[in-house]
């Protein structure tokens, strides 16, 4: 089925639909939630109420707008920042902020059912530091260009072309 | 439009990062569905993001959906359940209570009115009876100022007896010739008509010589009929006519109701 037919279907409760969307899209989300709160209990049911809340929004989504999935991600990387502004949370956890996706990749040792995640990480980690820099905060933290650019201390107008190059080298190495 | 360099620019790429403006993405949407490339390129850069993020999922569940469906199965089926229980045992003790307490306030407030209003009625009462008193004082003051007038031995006491056709009527005057003050018992007149007042006069008798005392203008509603009148007259007889209202000039003789004459001097 077309991805659109689905969102369409998804957006008039059908049940079915969002289902698979569900099995397309909760690894992903559920991987860049963990990446925000590390807790893999936390991730599981910040992910769930994510897709709750989709759900329950399904006709605010509009395809003029973007993609689908960028919509959920949206939704997926305020639910978990928000969880890691939360008293309860910051009580529990050490501070975060200098941990990047690369390292859950580097010492995943529970693996077993995600053998591409062995591959990834084992390519991922080779990938420059400022790609992987650019890739967690415009794509796992939600971050602007003029947030990214002033967060690495590179020109604004360099964002954009140096993202480019480094989401071409991790399509090189994901879809091979 | 160079679909290559747009493509080489990176917007795509933000684009799936969701890092472009509201028009902007509505832009890329545009081009997306003229250009196939576009899409192409699009599709891929979302499918090489979807694999990255999901290898950082160090997640050995399975991510059931099961777990989903229940929770908007349950938020679509039972919503009035989830709507009870947000008002539990408290809230509805906290309303009864403040319904008791406004029910007392209200109850207190108007007892504190009625109570207030019977001090009132009650206060008045007072009032009347202290009034009542001060009257019965007042009225045993007079009885025993007339009474010491009348016991005097200086004071002439003069019956007027009655004359024609009102001999059944009578008058009593006591003349205290030291205060020049005659008091006139009227008790055995009948009431002025409407519209006459009975004219007290002096007489002298040769010749005979009327001089009004004045007119008793509350005859009718004096309780015990006694007036204190000024007399300086070297009065020979004393008459009650009566006249039409405001009194006359000279008795009128056809309504002389009583007449005495002074027998005796003090």
């Amino acid at each position: 089925m077309q991805l659109e037919t689905l969102i369409l279907k998804f957006q008039q409760k059908d049940e079915k639909a969002f289902e698979a969307l569900y099995n397309m899209y909760s690894d992903s989300m559920h991987g860049v939630i963990f990446n925000i709160v590390r807790d893999n209990d936390i991730a599981e049911e910040l992910m769930q109420d994510v897709f709750i809340k989709a759900w329950n929004n399904a006709s605010s989504y509009s395809a003029e707008k973007g993609r689908f999935f960028t919509w959920i991600l949206n939704i997926a990387r305020n639910a978990a920042i928000d969880k890691t502004r939360s008293k309860a949370f910051k009580n529990s956890k050490k501070n975060l902020d200098a941990e990047y996706f690369v390292d859950i990749l580097q010492n995943s040792d529970s693996l077993d059912n995600k053998t591409d995640a062995i591959g990834i990480g084992k390519f991922v980690s080779k990938l420059a530091k400022k790609c992987i820099e650019v890739i967690e905060l415009l794509y796992f933290k939600g971050y602007t260009q003029k947030e990214a650019s002033e967060e690495l201390n590179i020109p604004i107008g360099t964002i954009k072309t140096h993202n480019r190059n480094c989401i071409k080298e991790l399509r090189d190495i994901v879809l091979k | 439009m160079d679909i290559n360099a747009y493509i080489q620019s990176g917007v795509l790429e933000l684009y799936v990062a969701g890092a472009l403006s509201e028009k902007e993405s509505k832009e890329v949407y545009d081009l997306m569905l003229k250009h196939p490339e576009i899409l192409k390129e699009v599709l891929e850069i979302e499918s090489a993001i979807i694999k990255l993020t999901a290898a950082t999922s160090k997640n050995t569940n399975t991510h059931t959906f099961t777990t989903v469906k229940d929770q908007i199965a349950n938020n679509n089926n039972n919503p009035k359940v989830v709507s009870i229980s947000k008002y539990n045992w408290l809230t509805y003790s906290g309303w009864a209570a403040t319904l008791v307490l406004g029910l007392g306030l209200l109850w207190a407030l108007n007892e504190n009115r009625q109570l207030q209003s019977d001090i009132q009625i009650v206060e008045n009462e007072q009032l009347f009876l202290e009034t009542q008193i001060a009257d019965a004082k007042s009225d045993l003051e007079a009885s025993k100022a007339l009474l010491n007038v009348l016991r005097d031995r200086d004071i002439i006491s003069i019956p007027l007896g009655g004359q024609g056709n009102f001999a059944n009527t009578y008058a009593k005057v006591y003349w205290d010739r030291k205060t020049n003050s005659i008091y006139l018992d009227a008790q055995g007149l009948p009431e002025a008509p409407e519209g006459k007042v009975y004219q007290v006069w002096s007489l002298t008798l040769n010749p005979l010589t009327p001089t009004s005392l004045g007119t008793i203008d509350n005859f009718n509603t004096d309780d015990n009929k006694i007036f204190e009148i000024t007399n300086a007259n070297e009065s020979q007889a004393f008459g009650i006519t009566l006249e039409p209202a405001g009194g006359s000039e000279t008795p009128t003789m056809e309504q002389l109701y009583t007449l005495g004459v002074v027998t005796s001097s003090p």
